[in-house]
């Protein structure tokens, strides 16, 4: 009966809103129906309606699923500063980061499921009832361990949650040892991730060994900076209480990933160049393009550009304890990210082909409308869960409060 | 190429407007002259095959027994041309070496080793209708790879454990050969350059 | 009255929807069936030639022709090399479309199993200034010479190692095959493949139905759907059947060899023990079982 109410309670809350958070969720739907129009449309036509071919065989999907295994990473990987600085709201921040690990996993799984050929044929992938190639396939282990991390989280979050929601005291022990497991995890995703790539010799651009060090290093950037707005957003709009100098931390940890990444991706850059061999093709078409065909430069360039410009707001004392600044550096480092996942990670590693072809690929309309379809579900997606959270946590919706009303209203009958 | 001699007259037996001439023929003694030729050329040529009975040894053509290993149907030759001896028992054979102007369709292109080589490296001056060998061995035209392997030995070693030259049929039964004379001219053995079929659509083409 | 004609109506309604819906189950229980056809490894023999006659009917109603799919095993003690001479090759692509006929590949959208890539001999073996694309009046150009490649068949094939559904695998005579019904088309395996020697269907294939080839294998060129992965086979509906390759039969120089590798006997044995041989990506370690070698 309760969780009737709950469930009844929630809906109520998730329609409930300003002009502002309507206009939001208005623009969600007209994006999830324009995308699902263009993906319904490769559904029925098959793949041939996004630019991939065989030449460039994975693209922009299996580049935003990669981008948000890093999200998904790094919103956990949060825990340990805020456990080791003890932050005071570590709970809310627990709570938060495991919400936005939970949509960013269902998200990378969408987009592994709109790459795919057969989508109706996905459960030949589960073990048991279909012939699941374990341990030898790295997208098996990937499918593994994400979706024993999106049940981890999930358990977290919704215990911790429905705890506060009933009124009593949540299992810390419990709590604790999926946390505790649930972090490792963080890693595992992002490792097994890169390994899908690093462990492809036919594939020079990806088979460094750096690849899976230079993954957590740029999550570790582009996972908190959403975290460090959301913080700032809760702060302003809710009873959320975060100090200051936490967020500075938060930055501050930023600052060290950002300088990691940018080492790695400086050592990584100076053995390819230096020792000059035939793999130096995929850097050179990234960063200068090979010939005629520079598609790819501009995008490079700005992901590098915007990156630098991040690393120096936050590096400086200054514009790190500035908000406005350091807000920009947050958009920045995460739009640098995003297009060095989304672009410049999978598409040089297929260009030039291993045949030495060239094919330039770029996103199509439909690669481009089905992303948004899923971005916009998962935004929806967590909206949603955040403010059902922040109900329960800081607006006083629980189970008591629901039965006051009940009973409230029944005495007004 | 083959340095400019001067060609010997016979070259009127092979014109084609002789067989003309006999049709023309009406008149009783003409026709009796034209018998008495016959004669004299029928005697002439007679002896002629009686001293290569005598001299030539080895003059018959053995297939050997290995050759029924490869056996395969040999290409066609130009219709009308076999037998050799067909229009060759007329002539007196020359073994003097000349530049033909006969023969166009083959002189025209010969080009196999034209410099060091004639007609008469291969073909055998007294048997128009075999080949021969440097040792003087004749060969059948079937088993022309012989011929041919004899300079290209390694070629020809390769062709017989089906690594040069193609087969078709069962990799691991019957197969059919195909001899050298099936894909090289012998009188212009480098391959023909072909028309290539299209290349692959350009996959910014596939929509 | 009323509500007694509502009830019958409803009545009549419920059976109606009852036997629309079983006739429409009885008509979709075959593509249900379908979709919950198990890998082609774990079937019995039974389960095989049931999927197997009803293929065929289905290749029949779709083709207008009788089909035969074959799903022959691999005989013991074989395994099966390639080999190409790049010191005959003209490039003059006969080896592409006979594939593509044999192996009924999509004509539109176009899948070509065989590249030829143009090379030029001043660089020797560089992918990265090769050409598939060359279309001179004449082929061999001067200066070039010609590299085909397909599926290299490796003992230590990359691409059966990622999938992530076991839909492709090595047969016990050596050719990698790909279980159309089974792959999900994730595309792991075109990324893993350093020879680009797998294609994808990405649209529904279509090849004329005159044009169709119905001597088939299941492994092989049965006709395809849209979303899977495809490959040479080194035609295993025809060499399981002791016949050549159709590359191998249409090459006009005679620059492609294929054979048993277990027979010391065999055209590609020789080769490999009398001439020059070369591996493509050797420092892969993919070990191929596909050979190049010069002639000359």
């Amino acid at each position: 009966m309760n969780f009737i109410h709950f469930i009844r309670g929630s809906l109520k809350i998730i329609f409930q809103g300003s002009k502002m958070y309507y206009a939001w969720l208005l623009f969600l739907f007209l994006m999830i129906l324009w995308g699902a129009l263009g993906y319904g449309n490769q559904l029925a036509e098959g793949l041939v309606k996004t630019h991939m071919r065989d030449s460039v065989s994975w693209a922009f999907y299996i580049g935003n699923f990669t981008f948000l295994v890093g999200i998904a990473a790094a919103a956990v990987m949060l825990v340990i500063p805020a456990y080791i600085y003890n932050w005071k709201p570590i709970k809310e921040i627990v709570i938060f980061g495991e919400l936005l690990a939970v949509c960013a996993v269902i998200m990378s799984i969408a987009f592994i499921i709109v790459d795919i050929g057969n989508p109706q044929r996905f459960w030949h992938m589960l073990p048991g009832l279909g012939t699941m190639n374990f341990p030898s396939s790295m997208l098996s282990w990937d499918f593994f361990v994400l979706l024993t991390y999106l049940i981890i989280n999930f358990a977290v979050v919704s215990h911790l949650l429905y705890s506060i929601f009933y009124g009593k005291e949540y299992n810390k022990k419990a709590v604790l040892v999926l946390v505790f497991i649930s972090i490792p995890m963080a890693v595992a995703i992002h490792t097994v991730t890169a390994f899908l790539y690093n462990a492809i010799p036919a594939r020079p651009f990806w088979n460094s060994a750096l690849l899976a060090p230079r993954f957590l290093a740029s999550a570790f950037c582009s996972g908190p900076a959403i975290l460090l707005i959301l913080f700032q957003l809760l702060r302003k709009f809710t009873h959320f209480e975060i100090k200051d100098e936490a967020i500075w931390t938060i930055a501050e940890l930023m600052v060290y990933a950002m300088f990691i990444y940018l080492f790695f991706t400086v050592a990584e850059l100076f053995k390819e160049f230096y020792s000059g061999t035939e793999h130096i093709l995929y850097w050179k078409y990234l960063l200068f393009g090979i010939g005629d065909n520079k598609e790819l430069v501009p995008y490079s360039w700005s992901s590098i550009i915007m990156g630098c410009i991040a690393f120096l707001l936050f590096l400086v004392p200054r514009t790190r304890k500035n908000f406005v600044t350091l807000n920009i550096g947050a958009v920045l480092i995460y739009a640098s990210v995003y297009v060095e996942k989304g672009i410049a990670l999978i598409i040089p590693g297929f260009t030039p082909d291993t045949l030495g072809q060239i094919y330039v690929y770029t996103p199509s309309m439909t690669e481009i409308r089905t992303a948004a379809m899923i971005f916009s579900l998962g935004f929806l997606l967590f909206t949603f869960l955040v403010k059902i959270a922040i109900a329960i946590i800081f607006e006083d919706y629980s189970v008591k409060s629901i039965e006051k009303k009940l009973t409230m209203s029944e005495q007004r009958n | 190429m083959t340095k400019k001699t001067n060609i010997p007259t016979n070259r009127k037996l092979h014109s084609p407007d002789k067989a003309e001439g006999f049709q023309v023929q009406r008149s009783f003694p003409q026709l009796v002259l034209l018998l008495l030729c016959a004669t004299l050329i029928f005697s002439c040529h007679r002896k002629e095959s009686a001293y290569n009975k005598n001299v030539l040894p080895n003059q018959a053509i053995k297939d050997t027994l290995k050759s029924t290993e490869y056996a395969v149907e040999a290409p066609p030759l130009t219709e009308g041309i076999f037998p050799c001896s067909d229009c060759h028992s007329e002539l007196e054979p020359n073994p003097e070496r000349r530049t033909l102007d006969w023969h166009e369709e083959i002189t025209g292109i010969f080009d196999h080793d034209s410099e060091n080589r004639w007609c008469l490296d291969c073909h055998d001056l007294e048997n128009r209708d075999s080949l021969r060998l440097a040792s003087g061995k004749l060969l059948n035209f079937k088993e022309s790879y012989k011929l041919c392997g004899q300079c290209h030995g390694e070629k020809l070693r390769d062709w017989k454990v089906g690594v040069h030259g193609k087969r078709t049929g069962e990799w691991n039964g019957e197969k059919e050969y195909l001899l050298c004379v099936h894909c090289h001219n012998p009188h212009a053995p480098k391959f023909e350059s072909l028309t290539p079929e299209p290349p692959p659509v350009r996959q910014e083409d596939i929509q | 009255m009323k509500a007694n004609k509502s009830r019958r109506s409803f009545l009549k309604n419920i059976s109606f929807a009852t036997a629309s819906a079983l006739a429409l189950s009885s008509c979709e229980l075959k593509s249900l069936d379908k979709f919950f056809q198990k890998n082609f490894r774990t079937l019995s023999k039974k389960e095989i030639d049931q999927m197997i006659k009803e293929l065929e009917e289905d290749y029949q109603t779709k083709y207008g022709k009788e089909f035969h799919v074959s799903a022959k095993p691999a005989t013991d003690q074989t395994l099966f090399g390639y080999a190409l001479d790049i010191s005959r090759c003209i490039g003059c692509r006969r080896c592409v479309y006979a594939c593509v006929e044999e192996n009924n590949q999509s004509r539109d959208p176009q899948i070509h199993w065989i590249q030829v890539l143009q090379m030029e001999k001043e660089k020797g073996v560089d992918f990265a200034h090769s050409d598939v694309h060359y279309n001179p009046e004449k082929v061999p150009e001067e200066g070039h010479f010609y590299l085909p490649v397909q599926c290299q068949q490796c003992r230590n094939p990359q691409c059966t190692t990622v999938c992530p559904v076991k839909a492709t695998w090595q047969e016990p005579d050596g050719i990698v095959v790909v279980d159309y019904n089974w792959c999900i088309g994730c595309r792991y395996c075109m990324a893993a493949c350093p020879y680009g020697a797998r294609h994808f269907n990405w649209a529904e294939p279509n090849v004329p139905a005159d044009k169709i080839n119905t001597e088939t294998h299941y492994l092989g060129n049965r006709p395809r759907l849209k979303g899977v992965v495809e490959k040479c086979t080194f035609c295993i509906q025809r060499v399981r059947e002791g016949r050549y390759p159709a590359c191998v039969e249409v090459c006009p120089v005679g620059a492609r060899k294929f054979g048993n590798l277990l027979d010391p006997e065999s055209e590609i044995r020789y080769i490999l023990e009398n001439k020059r041989v070369l591996v493509l990506k050797q420092e892969l370690n993919t070990q191929p079982k596909f050979y190049y070698f010069f002639g000359v």
